[in-house]
């Protein structure tokens, strides 16, 4: 008989665990669920058009809205994008092209370790580079400090895809005397376009979700500014800011702010996995 | 065997223009190895007031008075490591849970949407998990996690004190959540890279299913710390949903209720407030302790995962 | 050993033919692994020159070596001489050689992102060729060469790996046409296709040696006797025996390519 109950218990123990494991998966969306809940309930209770068309109103009044954060992010993202395409591009073809060499591992490794750099300490390196040069907060000093963060994402998901380009397309326009750098950008590139894009948005929806980085470079304005030399307002500072704040107004705004946040950033994730799905059903 | 003197140097590619573009790219690449240096050196040169007024001693100190010029890191550096701790302590076993529950339980019509929950939950930007942390968390906190924990565990000192809500318990539980994508994921991929050898040998053994999987979580166990202490990395340097509900008070207190601060929390709030140029030092080597700290712990987890990951791709060839 | 010396054999049915590719004491080596010894061939103008041999025997390796593909493998290398015209290969710009010799893979390998037409184009219009009218003739022209033109010529705007396998490869043929090569050399080009596909491009070979010098790696014997007329057979990263294709097959003066040729072993 005791062998019986031996492997009974057994059993159960296996069904117990497995059932725990459930529950963690169970317990791990329970947050994600109610973030959504409360991001979309509290959110849509304040948002409005005046929200995406109007400038803050001062302290005292209500009403008025984000438009100039919104916008302030995108100019943000947009100077990111112009200091990290350049090099994440370029670096990312080096090493699938080229970078096969202990340069390219070190550059790789430091890539990587790039990422790890916690967003605000990239933040306090931009104040440093170029707060205190100018000597005032701008737009550029954060446009840096996010470029600095989507250099990493970009470099290394430009190379992964260039590395799935068959070598037989390289080799194919190699032969057919192409030069070589025609052939990575105009074959290699073009092949992995998709895959390149898909890091590409990605970097930038992170991007977008930065507010760390933006806290001493960017600072934060209350009004319009086109002026990249000048600080920029951003829609997560001002989540922030108004977050943190004592006036219920304010509290109400910054849950529509991290509403239109989130649909941002969940409208470009989507994008990226529809994008990259249909790359992987075309196959071959 | 071959006849020496006829070997002579082979002309490479004289194209002007594969010279020209590898070097461009070359080029790009060095820049980002110029930009980690930059960042270090920038960061030493720009808080050596505070090296030459504390030298090591700042790491240690626990005073931090900004009206005397007094400062030492040690409450941060405190701080910091708890609350990451903590979150690690929450994470790691859920996230081998929901790693073993996608690798090897759920069927594909309901692992990958679960799959595709986790991804998002590393999607949602930070100051969106503050300001839920602030409104929702923690006074669910306050009201219902904290009196329970004290009155079943009150005799720790762990769980001892006036139940405030923001402090380092709901610092670490945010980050825990905030971790969890991370290290589950990782986890998912290495143990789904444990080769089925493994496990159907344990089966045919007669051994039970959760057996064969507590063989497969040995097997990938250095991947799994690995993803691990990547899910560290992410903590240590995490700002602003710490910020929100950590309470931001520069305090050593052994009780989790108590509210704490990290290096990454006191730069948010204070580097905008840094009017002297020695409160600005401070701050700056505060942010070059954290940055070797994250790029130490990271490398450690690079390092793991891909023995890990090498040892696997071997395996299969 | 090598019977390199041998340049023109002479052959009833064609007239001595000038030597266009002269292969010298050609060593190749990738890393530490040495892949050929010494190999000196002559292949002659407007015929084919096949290449046969067990898997591993260097026969793509020495065909890789005649346009510098080689050299695109990292930590390759090789010594020797190549000749095109009696100019030395590695004293021009690799990309100018490999414009004048073609090459042609052993699977079709059309550019995915490219249209039929794009493709075909693609080493005009990347070597700086616009004038349209001028690009489209020799898209047509090409086709036409590579017997695909009245296949394709009213979907030249569908993506190139709409094709079949067999239609790939003659796209791919009609790919390195386009850009006028004077030799083409072919990566056993059939092997990956099935039995029909393999006749027409058997069939094409034959078109195109009229115009260009081709030489062709092959591990099926009967394609070498069906379509070349110099045979070479490779063993072990050496040149075992060189001559005309009928000879090869039906008196060959070395054992070993007797035994092969006879199927005992490979």
């Amino acid at each position: 008989m005791k062998p019986t109950i031996r492997f009974r218990y057994r059993k159960f123990k296996s069904v117990l665990l497995y059932a725990l494991c459930g529950l963690s998966a169970l317990l791990a969306v329970v947050p994600l669920v109610l973030i959504f809940y409360h991001t979309l309930s509290l959110g849509l209770s304040a948002i409005n058009l005046d929200f995406f068309i109007e400038l803050p109103k001062p302290v005292g009044e209500t009403g008025g809205g984000l438009a100039n954060a919104i916008v302030g992010t995108l100019i943000l993202v947009g100077l990111g994008s112009l200091v990290s395409l350049p090099v994440g591009l370029m670096a990312g073809m080096y090493l699938s092209e080229h970078g096969n060499n202990p340069f390219g591992a070190t550059v790789r490794f430091l890539t990587d370790v790039l990422n790890g750099v916690p967003s605000i300490v990239t933040g306090v390196v931009a104040y440093t580079l170029v707060v205190i040069p100018m000597k005032h907060f701008s737009a550029y000093a954060g446009g840096v400090a996010l470029g600095i963060l989507m250099i990493p994402t970009i470099t290394r998901t430009t190379e992964e895809m260039l590395r799935i380009v068959p070598q037989s397309l390289r080799e194919a326009a190699l032969a057919l005397g192409i030069p070589r750098w025609k052939t990575t950008f105009r074959i290699v590139l073009t092949t992995a376009s998709g895959g390149v894009i898909t890091g590409i948005l990605l970097a930038v929806a992170r991007a977008a979700g930065e507010t760390a980085p933006l806290l001493f470079t960017a600072l934060n304005n209350r009004f319009w500014q086109t002026d990249l030399s000048q600080p920029m307002a951003s829609l997560t500072v001002f989540i922030y800011n108004y977050g943190v704040s004592p006036f219920s107004d304010w509290i109400a705004q910054a849950w529509a702010g991290a509403l239109v946040l989130m649909t941002m950033i969940l409208v470009l994730s989507m994008a990226v996995r529809i994008a990259t799905r249909s790359r992987f059903g075309r196959g071959t | 065997m071959t006849d020496n003197r006829q070997h002579r140097p082979q002309t490479r590619s004289l194209n002007i223009g594969d010279e020209l573009f590898k070097n461009l790219t070359r080029f790009f690449a060095a820049l980002i190895l110029v930009l980690v240096v930059l960042m270090a050196y920038e960061m030493a040169v720009q808080s050596r007031l505070t090296w030459n007024k504390f030298g090591l001693s700042f790491l240690v100190r626990s005073v931090w008075d900004p009206v005397q010029e007094n400062y030492g890191a040690l409450p941060f550096i405190y701080g910091t490591l708890v609350s990451s701790f903590l979150a690690l302590l929450i994470a790691l076993p859920l996230s081998i849970g929901i790693a073993v529950f996608l690798s090897e339980l759920a069927p594909p019509w309901l692992e990958r949407p679960v799959s595709f929950f986790v991804e998002l939950l590393a999607g949602i930007p930070s100051i969106v998990y503050g300001i839920w942390g602030f409104f929702v968390m923690v006074p669910w906190i306050r009201s219902a996690v904290e009196p329970a924990l004290s009155s079943a565990l009150g005799s720790l000192p762990l769980f001892r004190g006036a139940p405030y809500g923001v402090g380092m318990l709901s610092a670490g539980i945010i980050l825990s959540i905030m971790i969890l994508p991370i290290i589950a994921s990782i986890s998912r991929d290495v143990l789904r890279a444990v080769p089925r050898a493994q496990k159907e040998a344990a089966l045919a053994l007669g051994s039970t299913r959760w057996e064969a999987t507590r063989i497969a979580i040995s097997y990938a166990r250095s991947g799994i710390l690995g993803g691990a202490i990547l899910g560290l990395g992410r903590a240590l340097g995490e700002t602003m949903a710490v910020t929100m509900v950590i309470g931001n008070r520069p305090t050593i207190s052994a009780s989790l209720f108590e509210p704490g601060y990290t290096m990454a929390s006191v730069l948010a709030n204070e580097f905008t407030e840094a009017t002297s140029d020695m409160y600005l030092s401070v701050l700056i080597e505060i942010a070059l302790v954290l940055f070797i700290i994250t790029i130490v712990v990271n490398s450690f987890a690079r390092l793991l995962v891909w023995t890990v990951t090498r040892r696997s791709t071997q395996g299969h060839t | 050993m090598t019977p390199h010396g041998r340049v023109e054999p002479a052959q009833a049915d064609h007239p001595a033919r000038q030597p266009r590719i002269v292969a010298e004491k050609v060593n190749a080596y990738f890393g530490t692994t040495q892949a050929l010894y010494d190999v000196s061939l002559t292949m002659l103008d407007r015929s084919v020159t096949a290449i046969i041999g067990p898997s591993g025997c260097g026969k793509s390796t020495f065909l890789r070596s005649i346009n510098r593909m080689h050299e695109i493998v990292p930590g390759s290398r090789m010594t020797g001489r190549i000749l095109l015209d009696g100019e030395d290969i590695h004293a021009m710009d690799a990309v100018l050689v490999r414009k004048r010799i073609g090459m042609v893979f052993q699977k079709p390998n059309p550019f995915p992102t490219m249209s039929i037409r794009d493709n075909v184009s693609a080493g005009l219009t990347f070597g700086g060729v616009r004038n349209r009218t001028v690009v489209a003739e020799i898209v047509e022209k090409s086709l036409r060469q590579a017997a695909l033109w009245d296949e394709v010529k009213d979907s030249l705007d569908n993506s190139g790996v709409s094709l079949s396998g067999g239609q790939q490869q003659r796209l791919c043929i009609a790919r390195a046409l386009a850009v006028s090569p004077e030799v083409l050399l072919m990566d056993e080009p059939a092997s990956a296709l099935d039995p029909i596909s393999t006749a027409k491009i058997e069939e094409l070979i034959y078109e195109l040696k009229r115009t260009y010098t081709i030489v062709i790696v092959t591990h099926n014997m009967q394609q070498a006797a069906r379509v070349s007329d110099q045979t070479a057979f490779f063993y072990m990263g050496r040149l075992v025996e060189f001559d005309d294709t009928k000879k090869i097959f039906t008196a060959p003066a070395k054992k070993q390519t007797e035994d092969y040729v006879t199927g005992r072993f490979g």
